[in-house]
C-alpha cells in the first residue's frame, strides 16, 4: 500500500508534529502475567501518550492477547503496575477498565454482538447491561440514545438501519457497531485489536480516516497488528513484543527490516554447520496457483533430495500452500503436477496414497485424537499395511508403534500410553514419525516446531534432513528465520501470497531473507 | 498436563475402580437383590424371558452405538423398527408372500433408511441429529399413507371391501417363538449382534476409523481417512440393526401395530448412553451397550414382580440412565467422548 520510507510525508494527525509529547495517558509498568509455570508476560513496560496511535506488533504467541486482556481487565491477577494519568489502577474487570477510559474492540465480532438484537440494542448495549436505561424497554425509547450513539462516529445509519437485527450488517458495519459502543464511553485509550483482518480495502481506508480523527481528539490508540503496511501507513509510533517482552520500541520513521528482526528473534545471527544438499529431480510443481484471494499466480518446483523452507509471516499464504498440495483445501486457481504427472486430489486420502503426507500446524486441533494411544495415532493413516482383509492384526500394530516411539526417542512409557498424556514435542514427534516411518515421497511440515522444546526441535529437524538424504521431498513451513536456516537447503520467502525469494540457503544471507520479508506490499 | 504425570493417587485409583466397576456392582447387587426377595425372578425361564425383552432394546442399542462412536446419534432408529414392523405385516398380509420375502424387504428397508441417513449427513452436510430427526418424522408419518393409519393384521378388509389374502406365516413367526436348543431364538440372534459389533468396531479397520472419526474428525480427514464414507457406513448399520429389531418386535406381536417401535427409541439411546459408561471405557462399545440393556431388563423385570404396575417403568428407566450419567460424567476422571454434533 505505501512504501515505508515515503510515509513520513503523508499527512499526521496535528498532535504528531509537536515537539514536546504530551504527558503519558496510560502507562504500563514491569506487567507480568503467568498461566501455571508458563511465563507469557516477563516484564511489560509501555507508554501511551494522547493524540497518538501505538503499533503493536508481534508474531504468534508473543503475547500480545494476553497483553490486551490485561488492559481490559480480562485479567485482575497480573503482576507490575498500570498508571492511568500517573495514578496507578487495579484493572479487576472489564467494567473497571471501562471506568478508567480504557475501551477495547476486540478481534472477534460475533462474540461481542449480540445476534436476535436490533444494531439500535446493541448500540445501547452497555447501557442495558449498567441498568442505565430500563431493561424492559421498547425500541421506540431506545432509539433517540441509539441515534446519538450512532452519531458519534458518523455512520449514516437511518432508523430503518437501526431496527434490523444486527445479523443483517455485514462484517464491517458490525466493527463499526462495536467501535461506536466503545467510543461512547469516551475513552482516553482505545485498544484495536487486528481491525482490519476482515475489512476490504475502502472500508480499512474509512476506519483509518476515524482513528485519525479520534487522535485529532486527543485518543490515546493502541493499534494491535501484524500487517506491516498498516504500521507504515497509520502508526506513529511501535513497539515490538516477542516472548513476552517488548523487543523494540521505534518512532516514526521506522526502519522495518529491524521491526521484522526484531518480532522474528535475535538468533538470526548464529550460522549452522549444515551441509547443503541439492536435488535435481522435480517431485511437486505449481503452476499458475493462487494461494491468497488477492494475490498474484505463483510458479514453484519442489524437488527431492532437499529440504525446502518456506517462510513468511502470519497470512502469507504457507499453510494454504501446505494443505493445497495435501488435498486438504482446494487451490483457487492453477495445476499440480507429481513426478511430471497431472497431480489435483481431491481428497487428503489420494494425496496420502501418492506419498505426500502433512503435518499441520495445529497439533491439538488437526492432529491429535483425544485419548488415543501412541499407537494408534501412529497407524491411523496406514491401517491398510497393519492389517488383512480389515481385520487389525494386533501384533504388527504395536510393532510400528513401538518403531515409532524408539526411532524418534518419543519420552513415553509404551506405546499404548494416551498421545495427549505427552509433552508438546513428544506429541509432535509421534505425528511426525508416523508419516516418516511410511517413508513419504513429499513430507509437509507446517509449522513443526509450535511448541516444541528445543531438543524435540533437534530430533525433528535432523530426521528431516535424513528423509531428504534418502531422496525425498521435505518442505518445512515457518514464519521463524532461524528455524528455516536451521533446516532447509533452499529458502522461499512469501509475503501475503507472492513467491518474493527463492534461493538456495549458503548463497542468501539474513539480511537478504529479512529484507524480502519486509518489503511492503 | 502435569498432573497426569505425576501418575495417580490412591484417592484417584479409588475413584477409578469405583467408576470401572461401580456400574457392574450395581448390576449384580440388584440382581442378587431380586433372586433373594422374589424367588420366581432366578428362574430359567424367567431370566430367558428377560433377556428376550431385552433383545429388541438391545439390537436397537447396538445401531445407535455405531451412530454415537463416529461422534452422531441415530434418532430414527425407533421408527424405522416400526417401519420394519409394517414392512414385514404389508408383505405377508397385503400381498400373501412367504415369510423369508417379509425378511428381505424388512431389510431393505432398513438399508434404505440407513442410506438416506447417510446422504442427508454426509452429502447434505445436516447435523447428524437434525437429519435424523427429521427422517423419524418423515417414516413415522410416510407409513401411515398406504394403509391410512390403520394397524395390518390377517383378515383385516382392504378399502376396496375385499379381505386381506395373507396371513403371518409359521416360520415368520418362529422368529420370536423359536429356540435353539434351550435359548430363544431373539437372544441368540442379540448375542450374535453384540459378538459381530465389538469385533467390527475394536478389531476391524472400519471400527477404528469409525472411532477416529468421532474423537478428531478435522485430524481423522488429514491423517488420509475417508470422514464421509465411515460416517455414513455408521448410519446404514443403523439401520439395518433397527430393521432387525424390528423384525423380532413384529414376529412377537404378529400384527402391524402402527405404533410398535416408537418407544424404543429413548430406551435404545439410554442404554447405549449407560453402555458408555461401563467398564470406565468412557467411550460408546457394544458389551457396554449389551449391559446396559441387561441392567434396564433386570431392574424392570424385578419391579414387575415386586407388583409395581406398567407406568412405573418410565420412572425407572431414567433413574438407571442418571445413575450411569453419574458415573461416567460426575465421578469419571477420563473425560467422555461422547458429544453429538447438533
Amino acid at each position: 500500500m505505501v512504501d515505508p520510507t515515503t510515509t513520513g510525508d503523508a499527512p499526521r494527525p496535528p498532535a504528531a508534529q509537536e515537539h514536546e509529547p504530551p504527558a503519558p495517558v496510560l502507562e504500563l509498568d514491569a506487567i507480568t502475567k503467568s498461566f501455571g509455570s508458563n511465563e507469557v508476560l516477563k516484564g511489560v513496560t509501555l507508554t501511551l501518550r494522547p493524540g497518538r496511535v501505538t503499533a503493536l506488533l508481534g508474531a504468534n504467541g508473543a503475547g500480545k492477547s494476553t497483553l490486551i486482556k490485561v488492559l481490559s481487565g480480562v485479567y485482575p491477577d497480573h503482576g507490575g503496575e498500570v498508571r492511568v494519568d500517573g495514578e496507578a489502577v487495579a484493572m479487576e474487570s472489564p467494567s473497571h477498565a471501562a471506568r478508567h477510559g480504557i475501551q477495547t474492540v476486540h478481534q472477534r465480532i460475533d462474540e461481542n454482538i449480540v445476534p436476535g438484537l436490533t444494531v439500535a440494542e446493541n448500540l445501547v448495549f452497555e447501557e442495558v447491561v449498567r441498568g442505565e436505561v430500563p431493561k424492559v424497554s421498547s425500541l421506540r425509547r431506545l432509539m433517540p440514545r441509539a441515534r446519538q450513539i450512532a452519531a458519534t462516529l458518523d455512520l449514516d445509519w437511518p432508523d430503518a438501519v437501526l431496527t434490523k437485527d444486527v445479523f443483517e450488517l455485514g462484517i464491517a458495519d458490525s466493527q463499526l457497531l462495536l467501535l461506536a459502543r466503545a467510543l461512547v464511553q469516551r475513552p482516553k485509550v482505545l485498544v484495536l485489536d487486528e481491525p482490519t483482518s476482515t475489512l476490504s480495502a475502502s472500508e480499512v481506508d474509512r476506519l483509518f480516516a476515524l482513528v485519525r480523527r479520534l487522535c485529532g481528539d486527543g485518543v490515546a490508540v493502541l493499534y494491535v497488528t501484524h500487517r506491516l503496511s498498516e504500521v507504515a501507513e497509520l502508526a506513529d509510533d511501535l513497539v515490538v513484543l516477542r516472548d513476552g517482552r517488548i523487543r523494540a520500541s521505534q518512532e516514526r520513521p521506522f526502519d522495518m527490516e529491524a521491526v521484522v528482526r526484531s518480532m522474528l528473534g535475535e538468533g538470526l545471527a548464529t550460522q549452522h554447520d549444515l551441509v547443503e544438499q541439492r536435488g535435481s529431480t522435480t517431485a511437486i510443481t505449481l503452476h499458475g496457483v493462487r494461494l491468497l484471494r488477492r494475490s498474484d499466480p505463483v510458479d514453484l518446483e519442489l524437488r527431492y533430495g532437499e529440504v525446502t523452507g518456506v517462510v513468511g509471516l502470519i497470512g502469507a499464504g504457507k499453510s494454504e500452500m501446505a494443505r493445497g498440495i495435501f488435498g486438504a483445501d482446494r487451490l483457487r486457481a492453477g495445476t499440480m503436477t507429481l513426478d511430471g504427472e497431472p497431480y489435483a486430489p481431491r481428497h487428503t486420502s489420494e494425496a496420502v496414497r501418492a506419498g505426500v503426507y502433512l503435518v499441520p500446524e495445529d497439533r491439538s486441533a488437526e492432529a491429535m485424537l483425544p485419548g488415543w494411544s501412541l499407537t494408534w495415532t501412529a497407524t491411523l493413516p496406514f491401517l491398510r499395511s497393519v492389517s488383512r482383509w480389515s481385520f487389525l492384526q494386533r501384533g504388527k500394530e504395536r510393532s510400528v508403534g513401538r518403531t515409532v516411539l524408539e526411532d524418534f526417542g518419543v519420552v513415553a512409557t509404551d506405546p499404548d500410553q494416551p498421545v495427549d498424556a505427552l509433552s508438546g514435542g513428544n506429541q509432535q514427534k509421534v505425528v511426525v514419525g508416523r508419516w516418516m516411518h511410511a517413508g513419504p515421497r513429499v513430507l509437509l511440515l507446517d509449522e513443526p516446531f509450535r511448541g516444541v522444546d528445543i531438543g524435540a526441535r533437534g530430533d525433528i529437524s535432523r530426521r528431516a534432513r535424513e528423509q531428504a538424504a534418502a531422496g525425498a521431498c521435505v518442505v518445512v513451513f515457518s514464519s521463524d528465520v532461524e528455524e528455516i536456516r536451521e533446516i532447509a537447503d533452499r529458502i522461499l520467502v512469501m509475503v501475503e501470497g507472492h513467491l518474493r525469494l527463492d534461493a538456495y540457503t549458503s548463497t542468501v544471507d539474513n539480511d537478504a531473507i529479512v529484507t524480502s520479508m519486509s518489503e511492503v506490499a | 498436563m502435569p498432573e497426569q504425570l505425576s501418575g495417580p493417587t490412591a484417592m484417584n485409583r479409588v475413584q477409578d475402580g469405583v467408576v470401572k466397576y461401580g456400574f457392574i456392582a450395581v448390576t449384580v447387587i440388584l440382581f442378587t437383590y431380586f433372586a433373594l426377595t422374589e424367588p420366581a425372578f432366578a428362574t430359567s425361564s424367567s431370566l430367558f424371558s428377560m433377556l428376550k425383552f431385552t433383545s429388541v432394546t438391545a439390537i436397537l442399542g447396538l445401531g445407535v452405538t455405531f451412530t454415537m462412536v463416529v461422534g452422531g446419534l441415530d434418532l430414527s432408529i425407533g421408527s424405522t423398527a416400526g417401519l420394519a414392523v409394517q414392512l414385514a405385516a404389508m408383505t405377508m398380509v397385503f400381498y400373501n408372500l412367504t415369510g423369508v420375502t417379509a425378511v428381505v424387504v424388512v431389510l431393505i428397508g432398513g438399508l434404505a433408511v440407513g442410506l438416506l441417513n447417510a446422504f442427508l449427513i454426509v452429502i447434505c452436510k445436516i447435523p447428524d441429529l437434525l437429519a435424523t430427526l427429521g427422517v423419524m418424522f418423515v417414516i413415522q408419518g410416510a407409513k401411515l399413507i398406504p394403509v391410512s393409519g390403520q394397524s395390518v393384521s390377517s383378515g383385516m378388509v382392504l378399502r376396496d371391501g375385499s379381505v386381506a389374502p395373507g396371513h403371518f406365516t409359521e416360520g415368520f413367526l418362529k422368529i420370536d417363538r423359536g429356540f435353539v436348543g434351550p435359548v430363544p431364538l431373539p437372544v441368540v440372534i442379540m448375542l450374535a449382534l453384540v459378538v459381530l459389533s465389538w469385533f467390527v468396531l475394536s478389531r476391524t479397520t472400519w471400527g477404528r476409523l469409525m472411532y477416529a472419526i468421532g474423537a478428531n474428525p478435522e485430524a481423522a480427514r488429514l491423517a488420509g481417512v475417508r470422514v464421509g464414507v465411515y460416517h455414513g457406513l455408521a448410519y446404514v448399520i443403523s439401520g439395518v440393526f433397527a430393521s432387525v429389531g424390528g423384525l423380532i418386535l413384529v414376529s412377537r406381536i404378529g400384527q402391524g401395530d402402527v405404533n410398535a417401535g416408537s418407544s424404543s427409541l429413548l430406551e435404545a439411546v439410554a442404554v447405549a448412553l449407560v453402555g458408555t459408561s461401563v467398564l470406565g471405557l468412557g467411550k460408546p462399545n457394544a458389551w457396554g451397550t449389551l449391559l446396559g440393556a441387561l441392567l434396564v431388563g433386570i431392574v424392570l423385570t424385578g419391579l414387575t414382580m415386586k407388583g409395581f404396575q406398567y407406568y412405573h417403568q418410565d420412572t425407572a428407566k431414567g433413574l438407571v440412565l442418571i445413575v450411569a450419567l453419574l458415573f461416567s460424567f460426575t465421578l469419571s476422571r477420563r473425560k467422555v467422548r461422547y458429544t453429538p454434533a447438533t
